[in-house]
């Protein structure tokens, strides 16, 4: 049993593997970086380290959210910070990872990040890779 | 150099005291593969160390240690008991020696030999000594830049939190009181600051300061004599940085000394000086930071590289026959590849050229080359400038605020009065500061917040040429802590980096040799040429500079030197109505401008055209100098040709055609084919072909004399065709492209064939 963070993002649950997760922090100013994809919200100062922001709405492929998600999570990838934005966090617990059930298909941006099943209270939850949702770290790894 | 000795000395001890466990436990198990190499990497780090910071005792003692360490990890000897013995004595000594130094005590050297000589198979066991020197407190600590990074990372918090701090008290109106207190805050804060960013920031001076005698004592033990010239010590890097380039270019000079710079005996017979030449310089640009290491060696002889890697089997031959020179001269990075025959003290046991981009690679920087085979080799080592502080200007585009490296900007100059202009070039914007008309790029539109009339302008100069950037304000100059941003931001190619200023709030650097190309600017054509003429022009134009017999500073061009040598003034002798020089086996014409007679050996420079040969004395030779394009023609033909600047002095040249003309051995100059140099270029044709003409065997002027007929006419592509059109012309070109049916001016062998062709083959 792994430990996992579950967190809403889109207003759907997600299940985090938490040695994924560096920390969880509030997000203040967020200073825009023009002419980069979509998914890059900006940078924003977490303690005296730049962190690059990414919108997770939009590298998923979905609608921009009314308000901005003020909450995220940091993750490393390639020994660059980023904190990925999530509407709110539920729950620290240890799940099993079970995989998708057969015949479910993912679509949109979901597919990419999409890792398998973890069931809270009958719930499945779709637990999630954060660095499927980071911008250019899968085209290197590619 | 006492800073690097405390270091060695913390180190050392450091290890040893790591090392101690591992000692015991290898002595009870001698075949555990691991302890063994921690004693061997520690006694090859001794070894090392010592090398630069002048300690032959430990040198002697480390080197022989790791030859048996070395052997018994290649399986050649069995780490038996008597084995095992003899090298932890050594390592104990190793100890006292480095405590006896910190100390400041001496040690008696005696038993040493000793010690060597137990690592011999078959010698008696070595009885280890109890360590009984004192030990002394030690007067530096050692971090880990881990700590160093907390430290860091707590200190901009810190600032932060202060910034917070400030803001409130200000909205929560002021009491004198608090104010003051939290301006002392604010002074400490930013002192705090400084300290703690210097401790991560070293000037490369501390990576430098070793080269002088570390290089000295290289050549002295190689036998060679090499000067060495120091530049940019004061270039700020990063401490991690500066640790992780320093075995490289201790490697890279060693590698340039020991296989690159030439005995002093052959380069006398080369026309070269008979001190080697080293040039270790950093600077800073754009990004990243430039260390380059130049000699005046043979350079990299790329054929012998060639068949060393064919021989050793690495490449195939058709793989290598298809390569480029450049990609033939990176060979030199094929791992298990090394150009001197045998490894010697010098160049180490088993570390290549492949290591040393490896570890350059490592901290994200690379490496060129610049061959010239024969002249020299130059090794620029680029460095990101990742971590290194950069000076920046903050620059502000609506809202936000961007940081724009100090170095690239030329001037800021705000629009509106007379010395600028803004036009628009049919789509394109263009300004005109001063008469100067450049490229201009909205930066505002550029970044997407859509255009704006430029407020003020900073004119950056990136990759060849200078553009206008234009922006809304520009903000403060500050220095600033440039990290690498995350790939999906640096791929849009207009960023250098990210930074946390004291507002708090991230900041991105702008690279604006990216932004031109972003913008499609290209100034390539330019930058291009530049770079051919500059390449071009190093081979013809070197000159000795000499003081001359009677006092006169003169020059002499390098490429019909022969040599330089001192001869008895005895071997001189007025006969036969000239002066004349006895050489070994012969007598050849000798010039002499001044008197000679006084000097018991007089310097002869042995000037050589072709067949002929003859001697000028001169008093001393001073420097190999380049001599500029632009000759003062003397008034009257004579042994001078004309004058040149050389810093601001004022240098005679001596005309070779003249010497060789009024003293050399009548009768093979004056039948040779004439070629005239026609059109308003003669003056640089004479200077740069006129030696290559007369060294192949022509006779070259500028003017005819009554009744003579050129055989050949050299000219300019580009000057108005004369009237000979009787006689062949050789047409040049300046650039090096281009094909009608002209030659480019430096390309040597197809000129020569082309005037060998027009005089009838020769």
């Amino acid at each position: 049993m792994a430990l996992f963070l579950i967190a809403q993002i889109a207003g759907r649950p997600v299940a985090i593997e938490s040695s994924q997760v560096e920390s969880v922090v509030d997000i203040g100013s967020i200073i825009p970086v023009p002419r980069a994809e979509r998914q890059v919200r900006g940078l924003a100062a977490l303690r005296s380290r730049v962190v690059t922001v990414i919108d997770t709405r939009a590298a998923l492929g979905l609608e921009a959210a009314e308000v901005d998600a003020g909450r995220a999570i940091i993750t490393i990838v390639e020994g660059h910070y980023y904190a990925i934005l999530v509407d709110a966090l539920d729950d620290v617990a240890p799940f099993d990872l079970t995989p998708l059930s057969a015949g479910i298909l993912l679509d949109k941006g979901w597919l990419k990040v999409g890792r398998g099943i973890v069931e809270r209270d009958g719930e499945p939850i779709l637990a999630i890779a954060l660095d499927g949702l980071i911008p250019g770290a899968l085209a290197l790894a590619a | 150099m006492d800073d690097l000795l405390q270091e060695f000395i913390a180190e050392t001890r450091e290890t040893l005291e790591a090392l101690s466990g591992e000692i015991v436990a290898w002595e009870s198990a001698p075949d555990d593969r691991d302890r063994l190499d921690a004693i061997f990497r520690f006694v090859h780090t001794v070894k090392g160390s010592c090398g630069f910071l002048d300690l032959p005792r430990l040198a002697r003692l480390s080197h022989a240690a790791e030859d048996v360490l070395a052997a018994v990890r290649s399986g050649e000897r069995a780490p038996d008991t008597r084995l095992v013995n003899a090298v932890l004595a050594i390592v104990d000594r190793i100890g006292e020696i480095v405590e006896a130094i910190d100390a400041g005590h001496a040690l008696d050297d005696s038993g040493e030999d000793l010690l060597i000589a137990a690592l011999d198979t078959g010698a008696e066991m070595a009885a280890p000594q109890a360590v009984s020197a004192p030990r002394s407190p030690s007067r530096s600590v050692r971090l880990n830049v881990d700590l160093l990074d907390r430290m860091m990372s707590g200190m901009s918090d810190m600032v932060l939190a202060r910034n917070e701090l400030a803001r409130r008290v200000r909205d929560g109106g002021a009491d004198p009181v608090v104010e003051a207190a939290l301006e002392r805050l604010s002074l400490t804060v930013a002192e705090m600051r400084d300290t703690v960013t210097r401790t991560r920031m070293q000037k490369i001076d501390a990576l430098f300061s070793a080269l002088p005698r570390m290089v000295r004592d290289t050549a002295t033990e190689l036998g060679k004599s090499v000067t060495l010239h120091i530049e940019g010590s004061d270039v700020e890097l990063d401490r991690e940085m500066i640790e992780m380039m320093r075995d490289p270019l201790v490697h890279i000079i060693r590698n340039s000394i020991d296989h690159g710079i030439e005995a002093p005996a052959l380069r006398r017979a080369l026309g070269k000086r008979e001190n080697g030449w080293l040039n270790v310089a950093a600077r800073q640009s754009g990004n990243q930071i430039v260390i380059e290491i130049s000699d005046d060696g043979q350079g990299v002889d790329t054929d012998r590289l060639v068949t060393k890697v064919a021989s050793a089997g690495l490449r195939s031959d058709a793989q290598l026959r298809g390569m480029s020179e450049q990609a033939k001269l990176d060979l030199i990075f094929e791992p298990g590849l090394s150009t001197k025959d045998m490894a010697t003290a010098i160049s180490g046991r088993g570390v290549g050229m492949d290591v040393v981009r490896a570890n350059v690679e490592q901290i994200g920087g690379r490496i060129e080359l610049h061959n010239a085979p024969g002249k020299g080799l130059r090794i620029a080592i680029h460095v990101p400038l990742t971590l290194s502080i950069m000076s920046t200007i903050g620059v502000g585009v609506r809202d936000q605020r961007f940081a724009i490296s100090r170095q690239v900007i030329e001037e800021i100059v705000r629009v509106g009065g007379d010395m600028i202009r803004i036009d628009r070039i049919g789509d394109t914007l263009s300004a005109t500061v001063r008469d100067r008309r450049m490229p201009l790029i909205d930066l505002g539109d550029l970044l997407g917040f859509g255009q704006r009339s430029p407020v003020m302008l900073a004119i950056v100069s990136a990759s060849g040429g200078s553009y206008a950037l234009a922006v809304d304000s520009v903000l403060d100059h500050e220095e600033l802590v440039i990290k690498p941003a995350a790939p999906a931001i640096m791929a849009t190619g207009v960023y250098a980096g990210q930074t946390l200023p004291d507002s708090g709030l991230p900041m991105l650097m702008l690279d604006c040799a990216g932004i031109a190309h972003v913008a499609g600017l290209v100034f390539g054509r330019e930058a291009m040429v530049e770079e051919i003429e500059a390449e071009a022009v190093v081979p013809g134009v070197q000159a000795l500079l000499f003081d001359d017999l009677d006092g006169v500073r003169r020059v002499l061009p390098l490429s019909v030197i022969d040599r330089v040598e001192p001869v008895s003034a005895s071997a001189i002798r007025f006969s036969a109505g000239r002066l004349r020089l006895s050489v070994e086996g012969g007598i050849i014409p000798l010039v002499a401008l001044g008197e000679w007679a006084p000097q018991s050996t007089v310097s002869v420079v042995r000037l050589r055209d072709g067949s002929v040969e003859i001697g000028y004395a001169i008093g001393e030779a001073i420097d190999i100098v380049e001599l500029p394009e632009t000759v003062v023609p003397a008034h009257d033909a004579g042994p001078i040709a004309g004058v040149v600047a050389i810093d601001g002095d004022q240098i005679e040249v001596i005309d070779l055609h003249w010497l060789f003309a009024s003293h050399a051995d009548a009768g093979t100059v004056s039948d040779a084919p004439l070629c005239l140099f026609d059109g308003p270029e003669t003056a640089w044709m004479t200077t740069f072909l006129k030696p290559v003409l007369e060294g192949a065997g022509y006779r070259v002027a500028t003017m005819l004399r009554p009744g003579e007929t050129p055989r050949v006419v050299v000219r300019m592509s580009d000057d108005p065709t004369g009237s000979a059109a009787t006689v062949p012309v050789v047409r040049l070109r300046r650039d090096a492209d281009g094909d009608d049916g002209s030659i480019f001016r430096y390309d040597r062998p197809a000129l020569l064939a082309a005037v060998a062709r027009s005089t009838g083959g020769r």
